[in-house]
């Protein structure tokens, strides 16, 4: 296999965030390519230094938006990919939501990690299919997880004495998504709770709660396609509504 | 990605040449988005797809010409197009798809 596809291959295995930029048309160098990592590295020659920087520097920004464009400088046309490691769902709460949610998620290739302190909810007969079960307090384990721009985490046990503490655990990391389940009530009374304990308004604000689209599913399945749907539009920025009321591009 | 890094191994391994055609554009509402990945060997056999089996078949041709020649180029499909008729998107966008020899 040429060393290019090879690299890419060896990337996915390891699960990196990287792009490959390639040189598409131009009048020299095209099939010409460059890897650019998300630490900023590179691997390739598009040609010259300037072309290099430019491509690489839009790809960085590509990388964060898991985006993949042609672009043109000058009169050469570079085509940046991204490619993105799988993206980790982390449920807190062994709840019934959780059990067709961890489905859905390991469908759609998310790597799914269930915590619940509560030894008989989390066992592995009700989540046979997630990656990672995990039986102990989610504020205890939180700080462990790994919790990157890749993540999305869900709460879903609506019990402050289990919800309290995991939001204010994750309150100094950057997931690309939390969702907290719980009707408005639930969400004010948390949400004070945890602004007197010092959790910054600018964090709170980030969760989605109440969780999930409407699209009025009463059975836990139905609310759990409700947050994975939630989850699918978060990650590729969109709201969720119907495509035929969404205005053409 | 997978499977189409999986059938170029494949392929290769039994000593057939290959190319890679790849969606790095789109306009308008088409099946596949950019990224779009199909793998082409010198028999004419493919896996994966760039559009929803409207264009494939001049991917196809397309990368077999880039094979012989060793030369990656870039094809353009869609409604504007001179060959609309023949291999145009019956949903009305438009791709760009470069095809590349592995």
């Amino acid at each position: 296999m040429s060393t290019w596809l090879e690299t890419i291959a060896q990337n996915l295995a390891a699960e990196k965030s990287f792009a490959v930029a390639t040189v598409i048309a131009g009048s020299e160098n095209v099939g010409a390519k460059m890897f650019v990592y998300a630490d900023g590295a590179r691997d390739g020659d598009l040609g010259n230094a300037e072309l290099n920087a430019r491509a690489a520097s839009d790809a960085l920004t590509f990388l964060e938006q898991e985006h993949s464009e042609t672009r043109a400088y000058d009169d050469v046309q570079v085509f940046i990919e991204t490619y993105a490691p799988p993206p980790r769902l982390i449920i807190v709460g062994g709840v019934h939501t959780a059990i067709p949610l961890s489905e859905y998620a390991r469908i759609l290739g998310f790597r799914v990690t269930v915590v619940d302190g509560r030894g008989r909810f989390a066992t592995p007969e009700r989540f046979p299919h997630v990656h990672e079960l995990i039986v102990e307090w989610p504020d205890d384990v939180i700080p462990r997880l790994r919790i990157d721009a890749s993540t999305y985490v869900v709460i879903l046990t609506h019990d402050p004495k289990f919800d309290l503490p995991a939001l204010k655990a994750l309150s100094t990391t950057k997931p690309r998504y939390i969702g907290a389940m719980g009707s408005r009530e639930t969400r004010r009374q948390h949400m004070d709770e945890l602004r007197a304990q010092g959790v910054p308004d600018e964090f709170l604000k980030t969760v989605y709660g109440p969780v999930g689209l409407d699209l009025g599913g009463r059975s836990p399945e139905e609310m759990a396609l409700a947050i994975i749907a939630q989850i699918i539009a978060v990650r590729y920025h969109r709201h969720g509504g119907h495509l035929m009321n969404v205005a053409v591009e | 990605m997978q499977e189409i890094l999986d059938a170029l191994e494949q392929w290769r391994a039994r000593g057939d040449q290959v190319a890679l055609a790849t969606v790095t554009w789109t306009s308008g509402s088409t099946p596949r988005a950019v990224g779009a990945k199909m793998a082409v060997n010198a028999r004419g056999e493919f896996v994966g797809s760039v559009s929803g089996g409207c264009v494939e078949g001049a991917v196809i041709d397309e990368a077999r010409h880039v094979i012989k020649s060793g030369k990656p180029t870039l094809v353009s499909y869609g409604i504007s197009d001179d060959m609309a008729w023949d291999v145009g998107l019956a949903c009305g966008g438009s791709i760009q798809v470069f095809i590349e020899k592995i």
